[in-house]
């Protein structure tokens, strides 16, 4: 017998005697456990509320953006992403960049006049590494929590994002969904036949609390994460 | 009504003043109070250490001198938790299985009595002083009684109540507080603080048990913080 | 009293008396939960949030044959490999034979509690590899050579002071106060293991059984750089993490995020489904899984406490855990600490040696409200407790219990005791707070209230 089997077997053998449902004995009172199971696909009734439209959406993200210390720019058209990064590589002092060939990507960074480091086919880490940023687009943004939905599809690979010490997010009108649950319906409408290997939510830049439980911005990630959004 | 009530030993023993005010608020209230002789004790500290086969022993007679009643009032949450949900458990299974859920039904803690069945809050109770007040876990989370001793509380003449930082257990815990002294102790003195910072003159709590901790560690270190029963509060005149 | 027990009473004594260590963890735990209830009144129903994520755990424990084979086959499907260990020593064998197979050297490791379960740095760097913990809280703890004090916060017991001290002393870095500076000199140190490492190790807040995936919940950054450059990624983790359904993490991440750390949502939630596929730039070549059982099963197996495998690890139960607070982390001697640690400890490593930290609990339940999926945490307490006693009984109580009984039952002699205790506490303050004092627990730093000149009994008898 394998491993996998007697795992199996001694699951099978534990489970043969039921388990109280939970809210059971001590509970306070709450729903019957079945119209919970029923309404479990839609944590939307309890999880935080999101407004109705566009703009209470972007209100809230905007919110969330400024709690989580994300640079939250908001810009007419595409053609603004180009006016923003190179107020970016000014200020920053950009030198090189990593980039992936997605076509707001390659639209915003055609004349900003920096090397690109392109994670496309392939690409060596430690230059990755030494890029003053990474440009990616996005599947989606969430209003509820302030998040950036990215794939090892839609963001070139796993490390462009999470690598170079700041990651600038290129998301249009469009992709800026309510909360979570929308978040998810479009990740199994879009992927549901053949998942990325990695898909993650991105929600502010990279933080750690483990001295003190004090905040300090840019633990192993990226120190800073601007988000650019057309309203085109 | 006639109102069974149920004081448990350490009060009969230690605080008889509470159940004293208790007597007295219930038939100043109107209501006719019977205490069987034969329920003295809940059976808690034999079924808080493991020992449920010596704690039923006990609870049986509870059970059957309390059985009879019309309601029952109890004298402290922690009795009050063991009386109305863990005698569910200690006696599933066994022939007192009804009468246990039937108790249950017809169970109160003190102030919920007070507030939630008889809808009274006002008894016309003067206490003149600063107060702070400590919910018993017991009570707060297996009876989840809370908002019950405020209202009552908030009817008195010349209270103040100010509330702790923290919703935290004292530390005593039963059979906990011998076993685990140093814990027990270290968890009243973070207690303590948190009323010390009140500013409040009084410690008031629905729980006698609780009191007798806090007030140990008070006297100990010789504060002048006092600890009070919510019922002899409420039987000032 | 065992060799447990009694180290476990002798550390709690002493840190319930350091009260730096008091100051120092009531103001950490003081700022996440100022935080945490922040966060958590933005719920539009947070007790009903709980109750359906108790329910869908129950669903994906109470089927758990079912779910984690089709996790492995979904998984398996996609080209990564499924490993299935019972016992910690066959996790520990898998995963060092597959290092010697991959020639690797050098392991850069992410948080996974888990793996802290079965010892496996030590079994690593004992087979000749080099094992980094790239968690900021861990890589702390690693360079002091403890383990976490905190299954989410790992170096809570520490000042800013000691971590200075520490990175001095193991990393030649100039001393500073400033928690940013740290942060940055850790920062530049792992960067260069994770450029060399052969093998990214991982473990996992949730497994999706539905789609294949792993889900791992983390702030730094350290575990999606562990899941991107090495070549080998593998990921340990315990079978209960599994979750049926991929929507069922729109529920269970911000929950998680919430109690765990008082936040929304965690800085990454990443979803793992396999190595790096055909038209991804980059990823392991490679991907194993090690499923855990590890007496997981024998949790299982009591109906009645089924539910502590419902645990996602939030730590909200230690963070509101007054004994936790009190006695520190490391007291307990177990991996997983706090409520939930006295809770299962007993049952994953004997109830007889770990029967101990289920009595050291006020049974307040503070755990059990805080808990995101409702585990009913202190009346497994109280059932531990229950099956300790009947089990091996100690003689001495049992017999304090029926003479209790016997007195309390009958009212004459139950009066008697009383009048005979009155007369006795006379001579108490000859003993009060001494050792020869048979209330000595007590009164060691309480006084005890004398029993009253007339009880309520007498009372109310000479009413009548
Ligand atoms: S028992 Fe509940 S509160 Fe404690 S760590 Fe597990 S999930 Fe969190």
């Amino acid at each position: 017998m394998t491993e996998r089997e007697k795992i199996l077997g001694r699951i099978r053998e534990a489970l043969s005697v039921a388990a109280p449902r939970p809210g059971g004995a001590h509970a306070e009172s709450t729903p019957a456990a079945a119209s919970v199971m029923a309404q479990s696909s839609t944590p939307r009734s309890w999880l935080p509320k999101v407004g109705e439209g566009y703009a209470e959406r972007l209100e809230l993200f905007r919110q969330q953006s400024s709690d989580l210390k994300t640079e939250l720019r908001v810009v007419a058209s595409t053609g603004g992403f180009r006016d923003e990064l190179r107020r970016l590589r000014e200020s920053d002092g950009w030198k090189k960049i990593g980039a992936h060939a997605g076509t707001l990507v390659k639209g915003a960074i055609a004349d900003l006049g920096l090397p690109v480091c392109w994670t496309d086919s392939g690409y060596k880490v430690e230059e990755l590494e030494n890029c003053d940023a990474g440009i990616t687009e996005c599947d989606a943004l969430v209003a509820q929590t302030g998040s950036v939905l990215i794939t090892s599809r839609s963001a070139g690979g796993r490390a462009l994002s999470v690598l170079p010490p700041h990651h600038v997010v290129l998301a249009r009108r469009s992709q800026l969904l309510a909360d979570l649950p929308e978040a998810f319906a479009l990740i199994r409408q879009r992927y549901g036949t053949d998942y990325p290997s990695f898909i993650s939510f991105v929600t502010g830049p990279s933080r750690t609390g483990d001295i003190e439980r004090i905040l300090v911005l840019g633990a192993h990630g990226p120190r800073k994460l601007t988000i650019l959004l057309s309203e085109e | 009504m006639v109102v069974t009530l149920f004081i448990p030993c350490f009060v009969d023993m230690m605080y008889p003043r509470v159940g004293i005010s208790m007597v007295r608020i219930l038939e100043r209230l109107g209501h006719s109070v019977r205490c069987p002789e034969s329920a003295a004790c809940c059976g808690q500290p034999a079924f808080n250490s493991g020992y449920w086969d010596e704690a039923r022993t006990v609870a049986e007679k509870t059970l059957q001198a309390l059985a009879d009643s019309e309601v029952v009032v109890i004298a402290s949450g922690s009795c009050g938790a063991m009386i109305k949900k863990f005698y569910l458990d200690l006696f599933r299974g066994t022939p007192n299985e009804r009468a246990a859920a039937d108790l249950a039904g017809k169970c109160y803690e003190f102030s919920d009595f007070l507030v939630t069945r008889l809808g009274v809050t006002d008894l016309g109770a003067h206490f003149p002083a600063k107060v702070t007040f400590h919910d018993g876990c017991h009570g707060l989370r297996e009876l989840r009684i809370k908002s019950q001793p405020r209202k009552l509380l908030e009817k008195v003449r010349g209270v103040q109540l100010v509330e702790m930082a923290e919703e935290v257990c004292c530390g005593f815990g039963g059979t906990f507080a011998a076993k685990f002294p140093m814990i027990s102790t270290a968890m009243g003195e973070v207690k303590c603080s948190h009323a010390l910072a009140t500013g409040a003159e009084y410690i008031v709590s629905n729980d006698s048990s609780c009191l007798m901790h806090i007030q140990g560690l008070l006297d100990r270190q010789k504060s002048k913080l006092k600890t009070i029963h919510l019922a002899e509060v409420l039987a000032t005149t | 009293m065992n060799t447990s027990a009694r180290q476990f009473k002798e550390q709690a004594t002493l840190l319930t008396q350091d009260l730096r260590h008091r100051q120092l963890i009531q103001t950490a735990i003081g700022k996440y939960e100022v935080v945490r209830d922040r966060v958590r009144s933005r719920y539009q129903d947070w007790n009903a949030a709980r109750q359906a994520a108790a329910e869908i755990k129950w669903e994906a424990v109470n089927h758990l044959d079912e779910h984690l084979t089709r996790f492995a086959t979904q998984l398996e499907a996609r080209g990564a490999k499924v490993h299935w260990a019972s016992t910690g020593a066959q996790a520990r064998e898998i995963i060092t034979n597959l290092l010697r197979e991959k020639q690797a050297r050098s392991i850069i490791k992410s948080k996974a509690m888990t793996s802290e379960e079965i010892h496996l740095n030590a079994a690593l760097e004992q087979a000749g590899f080099e094992v980094v913990e790239s968690d900021l809280g861990e890589f702390i703890v690693q360079l002091r050579k403890e383990p976490p004090y905190h299954i989410v916060f790992p170096a809570m017991h520490l000042t800013r002071h000691q971590i200075s001290e520490l990175f001095t002393r193991e990393l030649g870095s100039a001393p500073t106060a400033d928690p940013e500076e740290l942060t940055l000199i850790a920062r530049r140190v792992l960067r260069q293991k994770y450029v060399r490492a052969d093998v990214g190790f991982t473990g996992a807040n949730f497994a999706i059984a539905e789609t294949g995936m792993i889900s791992i919940t983390e702030n730094e950054g350290n575990a999606r750089l562990t899941a991107a450059l090495p070549q080998v990624m593998v990921t340990l983790l315990g079978i209960e993490k599994i979750l049926p359904r991929l929507e069922d993490l729109a529920l269970f991440l911000p929950m998680l995020a919430t109690v765990g750390a008082g936040q929304g949502l965690t800085c990454y939630n990443s979803f793992y489904g396999g190595p790096r596929r055909p038209g991804e730039p980059d990823g392991p070549e490679e991907y194993h899984v090690v499923l855990l059982d590890n007496r997981r099963t024998e949790l299982l197996a009591d109906a009645e406490q089924r539910d502590s495998l419902h645990c996602i690890r939030c730590g909200g139960c230690l963070n509101v855990c007054p004994i936790y607070r009190n006695v520190g982390g490391h007291s307990y001697g177990t991996t997983y600490s706090g409520p939930v640690g006295s809770v299962i400890t007993p049952h994953l490593r004997g109830l007889l040696e770990w029967k101990h930290l289920s009595y050291a609990s006020s049974l307040c339940g503070a755990c059990t409200d805080i808990c995101p999926v409702k585990i009913d945490l202190h009346h497994h307490l109280l059932q531990n407790r229950r099956n300790a006693s009947a089990s091996k009984p100690s003689r001495l109580e049992r017999l304090a219990f029926k003479v209790f009984a016997y007195v309390i039952n009958r009212p004459g002699c139950y009066a008697l005791v009383k009048k005979v205790g009155r007369m006795a506490q006379r001579l108490h303050p000859l003993v009060k707070g001494s050792r020869l004092d048979p209330a000595y627990a007590w009164t060691k730093t309480r006084d005890l209230p004398p029993i009253a000149k007339q009880t309520f009994k007498e009372y109310w008898s000479s009413r009548k």
